[in-house]
C-alpha cells in the first residue's frame, strides 16, 4: 500500500510542474495585462504615458522573455511563497486567492453533504425498487436537474423563494450579498448559504444518484447477494452490510473527483447569488486581464485536482483491495 | 456477417416465386444487421422516441423556423404599441423593449444547437484518435498521451473556456472549439479503455496476419468498433456543451452582445423574472428541452448499442 502510494505521488509531481506551464500558456493568451494603461486617455504627452507603461512593464517584469517571466513566477512562489501583486491595486494575491478559496470551501462543503445523502438515499431505493413509480421519477428528476442551467434555476430559486419569503416574514433572511459570512450565527449563515447550496448540490446530486443507482444495481446482481439472501440473512442486513458497502466504493472516487470541480466550478452560482468566492475572483480577473491572480487560482485549482485524483486512487486502493494487489 | 447469409434468406428479400431456390427451415428467424437490431432497440425506449421527435422539432425551429418566421431577431423593432406585451397570437413568446421574443429564442436556440454540435463533433473526432492511438501503441505512446490528458483535465473547464473564448473575442466557432478540445481527454479515456480490450481480440490479431498497417488496423477495425462509444459520448458533449456555453454567454464571456445565444437571453431578462417573466421563462424552457430530450436519447442509444445493459428484470 505504501508503495502504491509513493508511486503516484511521485507520477504527479511532474503532471503539477507541467501543469503550471500549461496554465502560464493559458494566461499569457488571455491577452495583454496593461491594455488598460494603453487605452486609457489622459492628459499627458504620449511619451511621459509610454514611459509609465514602460515603468509598469518592468515593475510586472512584463519586458522579459516569456522563460524568465515563468521562472520569475515559479521561484517566487516556490522559494518565498510570494504569489506576486495585483496589476491594478497592491493586495496580495496569496491572500486574494485563499480567502476567495474559504468562501467558496463553506459553499462546497454543504453543497456535496447534500448531495451526498440525497444521492445516496434516492440512489439505493431507485436500484432496489427498479422500473417501480419512484425508480421513474428519481430518474426523471435527475435527468432534469442535469438538464437544467444551473444560472436559470439559481435566479428561479433567488427570485420566487427567497425574494417572497424575505418580503413575506418582513425579514432579511436569505440574504446573499457580498459580505464573508460568520460561522458563530447560525442563523445568518444559514440564511446565505442555503440557496446556493441547494443549487450546487442538486446539480451533482443529479449526477451521483445516477452512479450509485447504477453501482448498486450491479451489486444487487451479483452471485454473492445471492449468496448472502439464500443463506438466509434478513434482507436489511444483505442490503445495508453487503450491498451497499460494496457499491459506495466506486462513489468515494467520483466524489473526491467532483469535489475538485465544484471548488472551481462554482462560478456560476457564485456569480448569480454573488459570492467573492473562486468564481468571482476569476472572472474578475479575467476581465482586468490580472495575470498573477490567474496563475495564483489556476495553480490552486490544478493543485486541488491532482490531490483530489491521487486521494480517489488511494481510497480506491484502500477499499478495495483488488485495485492494489493488480 | 457472412455474405452467404444473404443468398439463403431469399424469402424476404426476392420477389415471391422469382426462381430462387425456397430454403425449408424449420423456423424461420430474420436475420438482422447489429445496426437494425439496435434501432429496433431504441424504438423501444418509449423517452428516448419521444426525445428524438422533441429534438428534430427543436432544430427545425431554430433553423427553419427563423427563414419562414417575419420578425428576425436583429431585424426592425417591433410596433411601439407592442413593446414588452405578454405572449400573445402576433407575437407568441411576448416581446421586450425592442424585438420579438420567438425571433429571439430562435436565435438563441440556433446559436446554442451550432456551438453543441461543434463541441460534440470535435469532442469525439479528437478524442476517438487520442484513445485510439493511445490504446492501441501502447507502452510509451500511451502513457504520454495520457499524462497529457491528466495535464489538461487539471484545468478546469468552464475557467479555461472563459479564459480563451474571451481573449479570443467570444466567436461562436471559438467557444466550440475550446469546450470540444476541452472535452476531447474525457473521451479519449473512454475510448482507450474500450481499445485496450479490443487489440487483444482474434480479429485484431488475424488483421496483422494478413498484414494491415498499424493506420489500417486503427481506422478500419479499430475505430468501427468504438462507434458506440462515440454516439453515446458525444449525446452527453452536446447535453453538457449546450450548458456549458449558455453559462459562459450568462457571465459575459460566450458569446458576446451583438449576436445573442440563450444565455445572454436570460441574462437580460434575469432583472425581469416577475414583471415580464416570458423573457425569462422561455429561454431557460428553451435549454432545459435541448439538454433533456439529448439526454434522452443518449440513454435510449446506450441501451440500443450496448446489449450488455440489459434492462432485464433481477
Amino acid at each position: 500500500m505504501l508503495v502504491f502510494v509513493i508511486r503516484r505521488l511521485l507520477i504527479s509531481i511532474p503532471v503539477l510542474i507541467a501543469s503550471t506551464i500549461l496554465t502560464f500558456l493559458i494566461v499569457k493568451a488571455t491577452g495583454d495585462p496593461l491594455t488598460y494603461l494603453k487605452t486609457r486617455q489622459a492628459n499627458i504627452s504620449p511619451e511621459a504615458k509610454q514611459r509609465f507603461i514602460d515603468q509598469e512593464a518592468h515593475r510586472l517584469w512584463l519586458d522579459r522573455s516569456w522563460p524568465a517571466q515563468y521562472w520569475h513566477w515559479i521561484s517566487n512562489v516556490v522559494m518565498h511563497n510570494n504569489w506576486g501583486q495585483q496589476v491594478q491595486g497592491n493586495d496580495n494575491v496569496r491572500t486574494d486567492v485563499f480567502t476567495a478559496l474559504g468562501v467558496t470551501a463553506r459553499l462546497v462543503a454543504f453543497a456535496i453533504v447534500i448531495a451526498l445523502v440525497l444521492a445516496i438515499v434516492t440512489g439505493v431505493v431507485s436500484a432496489v425498487k427498479q422500473y417501480s413509480i419512484t425508480d421513474y421519477t428519481t430518474t426523471f428528476a435527475g435527468f432534469l436537474f442535469l438538464s437544467m442551467p444551473v444560472f436559470w434555476f439559481a435566479i428561479l430559486l433567488k427570485e420566487f423563494f427567497a425574494i417572497k419569503f424575505n418580503s413575506w416574514t418582513g425579514t432579511q433572511t436569505f440574504y446573499t450579498l457580498n459580505q464573508p459570512t460568520s460561522w458563530v450565527n447560525p442563523g445568518q449563515l444559514l440564511g446565505r448559504v442555503l440557496l446556493p447550496t441547494i443549487v450546487l448540490g442538486l446539480a451533482s446530486y443529479a449526477a451521483w444518484s445516477r452512479f450509485t443507482r447504477a453501482s448498486m444495481l450491479e451489486v444487487l446482481n451479483s452471485d454473492y447477494i445471492r449468496l448472502a439472501r439464500s443463506k438466509g440473512l434478513a434482507p436489511r442486513t444483505v442490503l445495508v452490510k453487503h450491498a451497499l458497502r460494496t457499491a459506495l466504493i466506486p462513489l468515494t472516487t467520483v466524489t473526491a473527483l467532483d469535489t475538485a470541480a465544484l471548488l472551481s466550478g462554482a462560478i456560476i452560482t457564485e456569480n448569480v447569488f454573488q459570492w467573492r468566492g473562486m468564481g468571482y475572483l476569476f472572472l474578475t480577473s479575467l476581465q482586468n486581464r490580472d495575470f498573477n491572480v490567474m496563475l495564483g487560482w489556476l495553480l490552486v485549482t490544478a493543485t486541488f485536482v491532482i490531490v483530489f485524483n491521487l486521494l480517489a486512487d488511494i481510497l480506491y486502493g484502500f477499499l478495495d483491495p483488488r485495485i492494489r494487489h493488480a | 456477417m457472412l455474405e452467404t447469409h444473404e443468398t439463403i434468406s431469399g424469402e424476404e428479400t426476392g420477389e415471391p416465386g422469382a426462381g430462387k431456390p425456397r430454403v425449408e427451415r424449420e423456423f424461420t428467424v430474420k436475420e438482422r444487421s447489429y445496426w437494425q437490431m439496435a434501432g429496433r432497440r431504441f424504438l423501444r425506449h418509449r423517452g428516448a422516441v419521444v426525445s428524438l421527435f422533441v429534438f428534430i422539432l427543436l432544430v427545425v425551429f431554430a433553423f427553419v423556423g427563423e427563414k419562414v418566421w417575419h420578425y428576425k431577431w436583429n431585424g426592425n423593432f417591433i410596433d411601439y404599441r407592442d413593446i414588452s406585451k405578454a405572449p400573445s397570437l402576433k407575437h407568441p413568446f411576448g416581446t421586450d423593449e425592442r424585438y420579438d421574443w420567438m425571433a429571439e429564442v430562435m436565435r438563441g436556440t440556433q446559436q446554442s444547437l451550432k456551438v453543441a454540435f461543434i463541441i460534440a463533433l470535435l469532442g469525439t473526432g479528437a478524442g476517438a484518435v487520442w484513445g485510439v492511438v493511445s490504446g492501441y501503441f501502447g507502452g510509451f505512446i500511451d502513457s504520454a498521451l495520457m499524462r497529457l490528458a491528466d495535464l489538461v483535465l487539471t484545468v478546469p473547464p468552464l475557467a479555461l473556456a472563459a479564459a480563451l473564448a474571451y481573449s479570443g473575442g467570444g466567436k461562436l466557432w471559438q467557444i466550440g472549439v475550446v469546450l470540444g478540445a476541452v472535452s476531447a481527454p474525457y473521451v479519449a479515456r473512454v475510448v482507450r479503455g474500450v481499445v485496450l480490450s479490443l487489440r487483444e481480440r482474434e480479429f485484431i490479431e488475424a488483421a496483422r496476419a494478413l498484414g494491415a498497417s498499424n493506420l489500417r488496423i486503427m481506422w478500419r477495425h479499430l475505430l468501427p468498433n468504438t462507434t458506440p462509444v462515440l454516439i453515446v459520448n458525444a449525446t452527453l458533449l452536446i447535453a453538457t456543451g449546450i450548458l456549458a456555453e449558455t453559462a459562459l454567454s450568462y457571465v459575459g464571456f460566450g458569446i458576446q452582445s451583438p449576436d445573442t445565444s440563450l444565455g445572454i437571453l436570460i441574462s437580460h431578462a434575469q432583472g425581469a423574472v416577475t414583471t415580464r417573466p416570458w423573457l425569462f421563462y422561455f429561454p431557460g424552457l428553451f435549454i432545459i428541452l435541448i439538454a433533456l430530450s439529448v439526454s434522452f436519447i443518449g440513454d435510449g442509444l446506450r441501451d440500443a448499442l450496448d446489449p450488455r445493459q440489459t434492462r432485464e428484470r433481477r
